[in-house]
């Protein structure tokens, strides 16, 4: 008994110095943190509901103007480039390249749900866009197609989504926002809106949607952020 | 066999916590330094007293918060873990019983303690293992460290797990008692320390256990 005390508390000694010295901060990714983060990636697909809709929100919940921050890699708002369109792909019966009228003329889905940051901060807005999983059908994905890639023109940003997630019903790519066209401030001619991710998994100033077998990164994934981001 | 005062599933699980919260607590407020403010954006809290005040660094662990968000997520298990066995170990040792604060017995006790540490009364009032004021603020803390867990997986998962954040009032108001419940905490900590500090017998005894008890 006096033995297998001093044991245990050796090996748990043991056991919590060595935990430590295999935490790094600046690779969080990597190491016993990684090993959590895909155990905890396993825990959020299980709880992940593709039938649970956030609830919809009011329009009185709508966060005053100007107190919704705007993120964007590049230095400004990155300019709409002349000719844009929606280039489609990947694991696709028919790749497309949509034009913004194109993606207007297909029905139209309005989400207003709770926003959350990774900061911690939450807001409201409307979005009204075309989902993404009415995208995917007109272009015919393929079932191996597990996940869905999205590039943008701002400096290079992008993201990848699990495609339970990015066929949610209130995962959108939205064309506007609070009843006006898109702004360039929040994304504009195009971006992702959804209510199972945490913000940085939606894409702004999208041009490039690519279905793919595996899994891919993200600009603040490749960083240090957790992929699977699920709210 | 006779029982310890301090059986040793409570004492291993007590220790485990120290670790654990410091690292809870630290890379908790590296997470809050990201955005040093209670309420949604554009409808802050005003009952906060520290909206845009940035914790110390001595205080922050993680780094970044990417960093710190992944130690939160990492060791929030462990100390999950480590509260469901002190819970079980309470309930099938029927230790619950000395350590947990049941008003009917305990409130005269925890009152004439408070009088006796107030120099109101002048002898220590009767007691067992603990006094009732000691079961009272054990008890809280436990109840705490569950007000800190629920509300935790509920800003964690405030769609998939939506229930969560209702009782608190939406995912602001859950973030919220996390931290009261954090600061609430670290404030029973400190009046711990204090009294063990009083009293260095209860820290011999949760280190090797104390005298067998019958």
């Amino acid at each position: 008994m006096a033995d297998g005390r001093i044991l245990t508390r050796r090996a748990f000694v043991a056991v919590a110095v060595g935990s430590l010295a295999a935490c790094s901060s600046e690779r969080p990714r990597a190491g016993l943190l990684g090993v959590a983060e895909r155990w905890n990636e396993r825990v959020q697909r299980m709880l992940f509901d593709p039938q649970w809709l956030a609830p919809e929100l009011p329009a009185s919940a709508t966060t005053a103007a100007g107190e919704l921050p705007a993120y964007y890699i590049s230095p400004g708002p990155p300019p709409m480039p002349p000719g844009w369109r929606l280039r489609v792909g990947g694991l696709v019966a028919t790749p497309a390249a949509f034009s913004l009228d194109e993606l207007q003329r297909m029905a139209r889905t309005d989400v207003r749900v709770r926003h959350h940051c990774v900061e911690g901060w939450s807001a409201v807005a409307s979005w009204h866009g075309v989902r993404l999983r009415d995208v995917a059908e007109r272009v015919g994905a393929a079932r191996e197609a597990r996940y869905v890639e999205l590039r943008s023109f701002d400096s290079g940003y992008y993201s990848s989504w699990d495609r339970e997630s990015a066929f949610h019903p209130q995962t959108i790519l939205a064309y506007g926002m609070n009843g006006e066209p898109l702004s360039p401030h929040y994304g504009a001619p195009l971006r992702l809106y959804g209510a199972v991710k945490l913000g940085y998994k939606m894409v702004k100033y999208i041009d490039e949607l690519k279905f793919l077998p595996t899994k891919t990164g993200g600009y603040w994934e490749d960083r240090g952020y957790e992929w699977f981001a699920g709210v | 066999m006779p029982r310890p005062d301090q059986p040793w599933p409570i004492r291993l699980t007590h220790w485990a916590n120290v670790p654990l919260l410091v690292i809870m607590a630290g890379s908790g407020l590296q997470i809050l330094a990201a955005y040093p403010m209670l309420g949604p954006r554009g409808a802050l809290y005003h009952w906060y007293p520290f909206n845009g005040d940035v914790p110390p660094a001595w205080l922050r662990i993680g780094g970044w918060l990417a960093g710190a968000r992944h130690w939160h997520f990492a060791f929030a298990w462990l100390f999950v873990v480590n509260g469901l066995v002190y819970w079980t170990y309470l309930l099938i040792a029927r230790e619950w019983h000395r350590r947990f604060f049941l008003p009917w017995r305990d409130t005269r006790n925890a009152v004439q303690t408070i009088a006796y540490y107030t120099r109101i009364r002048k002898t220590a009032p009767p007691q067992d293992l603990y006094n009732g004021l000691q079961r009272l603020a054990y008890t809280t803390a436990s109840l705490l460290a569950l007000v800190v867990v629920v509300s935790g997986v509920a800003i964690y998962k405030p769609v998939q797990l939506h229930a969560l954040t209702v009782p608190f009032g939406g995912y602001d108001g859950a973030r919220a008692a996390h931290l009261v419940a954090l600061a609430l905490l670290a404030l029973f900590t400190v009046g711990h320390v204090v009294m063990v500090l009083l009293h260095p017998r209860s820290l011999a005894d949760i280190v090797t256990g104390g005298k067998p008890h019958g």
